[in-house]
């Protein structure tokens, strides 16, 4: 018996019972459909945090004040912490591996020019924060190299911030007024887009002292530092402590690399995405167990024609054979039409909700079919077996 | 050429002992025509599988033309059934998803027969058997004696040398019974050994021979001149 007729066969047996065939494939192609969209949605979800996260450049170290011990307490909370100033970071300039030095404050401020006002969100950075995080300027230019002590009052406007106040106009030169203070402006941002509902380029940025005055703070939130690709990030970690330590006295503030935050975050990533595959495996299994009773059915009630089969010359083997390929077509059945389900609903969800990060894992879509035909052979091989074994002459004298 | 010798067939039914065949010798040759008539019970069915390779004696030796079969591993014993051995069955045991043409070619499709031969040779059958307007439906719409002239068709589509009928006119009427039976005496007249089970006195002594069953022995085994 050759390999077309042995599908032939096994195809006549999987139509003869439309309905049953297509019911119990269809409990396969809702564990795949299961799989593949969940694995979607968490791929999307990945993809999109984590390049939310790059896109700012991956070698990155971000110190901030307080230090947080390993069992959870923050040295900064007891108050005894000395806050992280700018004096700081003109120091971390002269380490090593720095690249550039970036001193940031974050706040929310009313900004008013011409007539018009708006509540934004107001950054304090200074000159080099546009090449530290890979920002680009669309007009004009980024805060200029001032003294950093005493920077003059100028400010650069986020996208969304320069259409909402001053609609197509050029602000260049523009005076805004961010809370109590005067700024000129001297350039605009290049759109940074959406992230869901949070908007990047409803911003403005002044210098890092102005932001202090305006939100009248001692300290920093954050220095950054952009350290020379390539150079040992341990080593950057290392020498920045030593300058504060020197500084500070001891150590009352957090290092944290980015790469670091990257591999944790990417592996909670993993974690998640694989949780919500195993989640729609569980419906695959449930399918698995219904296929598996429906092959035991399928022997039973075939016992008269696997006697026959024996009596024209079927070997033990070609019978075992015959039932396997049966259950496993039928199971790749249902994982083809799981994965087109799968593979269309997410299609149809990012079509239809924008801002949902979805993303098909095509490494997890042949993984899910590989596990489905896994599935029909898993299922068939005991009921295969039981209608090899079966003797010809009792499964004959059965009607 | 069929040589049974000393062949016993014990079945255990919880702890009685049934002796199916008891020291059962028999020789067939080529081309006979041979019916097998006994009670029910007498071991006819038991003989005829064990014949037809799908059952195995306790003890005792097969040779089928002149090579010792009783040995032989599954596979070999599968092959001779599919090169040598057509069933016919009383219940017809046809494949009920599957046409008249499908069923009757399924032996070819065991036996590995490529499909161009298997098309020449199914509608041959058909024809033969008078069932080319049937080929393509199912046994469910079929009567039953056309029923089992696909079963025959499907028997002797390989051209086996040993035809094994039990019973094969069981679930016929009389009429149609005995033009089942011609079916099977035109197979013998092309040379194929016929060996039939019946229950019927008449049907049996259409044989050329008679073999007569009880208890799992033959009782008597003698020529018979057909009128
Ligand atoms: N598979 C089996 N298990 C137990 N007993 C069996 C089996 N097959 C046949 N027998 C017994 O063997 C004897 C002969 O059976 P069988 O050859 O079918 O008789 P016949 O065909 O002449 O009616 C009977 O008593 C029957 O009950
Ligand atoms: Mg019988």
């Amino acid at each position: 018996m050759n390999t077309i007729d042995t599908f032939h066969f096994v195809f006549r047996s999987l139509t003869a019972h439309r309905l049953r065939t297509i019911l119990s494939a269809s409990g396969i192609a809702i564990g795949i459909a299961a799989v593949i969209l969940l694995t979607s949605i968490g791929e999307g979800v990945q993809r999109f945090v984590l390049s939310e996260f790059t896109q700012f450049g991956t070698n990155i170290v971000t110190i901030t004040p307080g230090k947080v011990s390993t069992h959870g307490g923050s040295l900064g909370a007891i108050g005894s912490a000395r806050l992280l100033t700018i004096e700081d970071a003109i120091a971390l300039k002269h380490s090593r591996y720095t690249q550039y030095t970036n001193a940031s404050v974050m706040g929310n401020a009313e900004i008013r020019t011409q007539g018009r006002s708006r509540r934004v969100t107001v950054y304090g950075q200074g000159p080099d924060f546009s090449r530290a995080f890979n920002m680009q300027v669309g007009i004009g230019q980024f805060l200029p190299d001032d003294d950093p002590r005493n920077p003059r009052a100028y400010v650069v406007l986020g996208s969304k911030a320069h259409t909402e106040l001053f609609g197509g106009d050029n602000p260049l030169g523009a005076i805004l007024q961010v809370g109590g203070s005067r700024f000129r402006v001297i350039g605009v941002m290049a759109s940074k887009g959406q992230i869901l509902d949070f908007d990047l380029d409803d911003t403005v940025f002044i210098p890092t002292m102005r932001a202090l005055e305006v939100f009248n703070r001692e300290g920093l939130m954050e220095i950054n530092i952009a350290y020379q690709p390539g150079a040992p990030v341990e080593a950057v970690v290392d020498d920045i402590k030593r300058v504060l330590v020197a500084r500070h006295g001891r150590e009352d503030f957090t290092v944290i690399p980015q790469q670091q935050m990257l591999s944790t975050m990417s592996t909670v990533l993993n974690v998640l995405k694989f949780a919500v595959a195993a989640l729609g495996g569980i419906s695959l299994l449930v399918g698995a167990v219904g296929m598996v009773t429906l092959m035991h059915i399928a022997v039973a009630e075939r016992v008269a024609e696997i006697g026959l089969l024996t009596a024209l010359g079927a070997t033990r083997t070609r019978i075992r054979i015959l039932f396997l390929m049966e259950s496993t077509a039928l199971s790749t059945l249902g994982g083809l039409a799981g994965l087109m389900i799968g593979a269309g609903v997410a299609w149809l969800l990012k079509l239809l909700v924008s801002n949902l990060p979805v993303n098909i894992p095509w490494d997890y879509v042949l993984g899910a079919l590989a596990l489905s035909v896994l599935i029909g052979l898993a299922a068939g091989v005991i009921p295969a077996m039981r209608a090899a074994k079966l003797n010809p002459v009792d499964a004959l004298r059965t009607e | 050429m069929i040589d049974l010798t000393a062949i016993t067939r014990i079945f255990h039914m919880g702890d009685q002992v049934v002796r199916a065949l008891d020291d059962v010798s028999v020789r067939i040759s080529s081309g006979e025509y041979v019916s097998i008539m006994g009670p029910s019970g007498s071991g006819k069915s038991t003989l005829l599988n064990i014949i037809g390779l799908l059952d195995k004696p306790n003890s005792g030796n097969y040779a089928l033309d002149g090579k010792n079969v009783t040995a032989l591993s599954e596979n070999e014993q599968a092959q001779i059934r599919r090169e040598k051995i057509g069933f016919v069955f009383q219940t017809f045991h046809l494949v009920p998803r599957l046409t008249a043409a499908e069923n009757i070619e399924l032996p070819l499709i065991l036996g590995g027969i490529p499909p161009k031969d298997r098309c020449l040779r199914v509608d041959a059958a058909l024809l033969a058997f008078e069932l080319q307007d049937r080929a393509q439906h199912r046994p469910a719409e079929l009567s039953g004696g056309q029923r089992q002239r696909v079963a025959i068709a499907r028997a002797t589509i390989m051209q086996p040398t040993v035809i094994l009928a039990d019973e094969p006119t069981g679930n016929l009427d009389h009429h149609i019974g005995g033009e089942v039976m011609s079916l099977l005496e035109k197979l013998y007249e092309s040379g194929t050994t016929l060996i039939v089970v019946t229950h019927d006195r008449e049907l049996g002594a259409r044989a050329h021979r008679q073999i007569i069953m009880r208890d799992g022995k033959i009782l008597t085994d003698q020529a018979n001149d057909p009128a």
